[in-house]
């Protein structure tokens, strides 16, 4: 009883991890665009669209701890690394101009910032993304053994 | 229990730490614009840009505007109260940020008539028309002719106008200037260098009234 309220602990604390990740992205993209006036381009909008529901459906499954939370969290964040795969790629130059999908007023591959040199908004997300991804699916191989 | 306060004490301290992020990043923004302008005014006010008030006047507001913006247009009268109010203590520059596509052909026509000197009673037809040549703030700027006939131009002089390489430059110095300043939107205003704490009227007139104080 006791080893298993405390594995159940450590399952809700990838939870929470999940949740402050997401947290983080989405105050840090408002950050980008409310405050220093980035636009955010058509694919950070499709980033967002995954991101900010996390911050509101993981606490659903937080309390009381739910690891059927993964089933509706997962395809977000799945879903949210591809999108910023393909926006890495797109900026990195990968992928040719003809598939690019905003031509109209600002484009993807426009880099706003470069911290380090190599760290840009849709490298962020990306780990972001990654990162909640690989959390959600230990949390569930976790909590169904 | 103890799960519960965790989340709730980090979402509050997230919240607290962007708020002051924001806070931080806003002051950081207006000392550095009071900073570059106080070291060199040329980004800021270009020669021969089109002015508004008393040259002597000790309180300069540079305004970044867009004849296709809606909110510029809403400025205008509000702007021109402000330096009616204080006469003679304030003086309007007027700089161009075409963020609008096809806005730049209509800069194109406000500086020419500013050659004839003509922009305030250009840029008062543009703006009162500005509903009919840009609906949804898509400007057809072949539509602007029709609405600045009854300003009195000389139309074939502006046209020619239109094409000089120092009117051309307008439009990008204008943005470039812009993006210098970190202008991202418009109408930005400086108020002797300094820029706008948040966005709105009431911000700008306290700015204006706190640098003629400051200033007489």
């Amino acid at each position: 009883m006791n080893s298993s309220t405390r594995e159940q602990d450590s399952n809700w604390m990838l939870l929470f991890a999940c949740w402050m990740i997401a947290s983080v992205s989405v105050l840090g993209s408002l950050f980008f665009s409310e405050v220093m006036g980035f636009q955010p381009c058509v694919l950070c909008w499709y980033q967002r669209i995954c991101m900010y529901p996390l911050v509101l459906i993981l606490p659903a499954g937080m309390f009381p701890f739910d690891r059927n939370i993964v089933r509706y969290a997962l395809p977000l964040s799945l879903i949210g690394t591809l999108i910023a795969l393909f926006h890495l790629l797109l900026v990195a130059g990968y992928i040719p101009e003809s598939i690019k999908p905003c031509v109209q007023g600002i484009p993807c591959s426009e880099v706003q910032i470069e911290w380090f040199g190599f760290v840009t908004i849709p490298l962020l997300s990306g780990v972001s993304f990654l990162v909640i991804t690989v959390l959600l699916i230990l949390t569930h191989r976790r909590a169904s053994k | 229990m103890k799960q519960k306060h965790l989340v709730i004490f980090s979402a509050f301290f997230l919240l607290i730490a962007f708020v002051a992020g924001a806070m931080l990043y806003s002051s950081q923004k207006s000392d550095k614009a009071l900073e570059a302008y106080r070291r060199d005014k040329s980004t800021f006010i270009r020669e021969n840009v089109p002015t508004f008030g008393n040259p002597a006047a000790k309180v300069d507001i540079v305004e970044f505007l867009d004849p296709a913006c809606g909110t510029c247009k809403e400025f205008y009268p509000l702007v021109k109260k402000l330096l009616a109010a204080h006469p003679d203590k304030i003086r309007l520059y007027v700089r161009y940020a075409a963020f609008h596509p096809g806005s730049d052909q209509v800069i194109k026509i406000l500086e020419a008539a500013h050659r004839q000197g003509k922009f305030k009673e250009t840029l008062e037809a543009v703006f009162a028309a500005q509903e009919a040549w840009a609906p949804q703030h898509r400007p057809q700027p072949e539509l602007v002719w029709n609405y600045i006939g009854g300003v009195g131009l000389d139309i074939r002089k502006l046209r020619h106008d239109m094409a000089l390489p120092e009117v051309e430059k307008t439009v990008s110095q204008g943005l470039a200037d812009a993006k210098t300043l970190n202008v991202k939107a418009t109408p930005e205003f400086f108020v002797n260098g300094k820029p706008l704490p948040s966005f709105g009227y009431d911000q700008l007139k306290t700015l204006v009234e706190e640098a003629v104080a400051a200033a007489y």
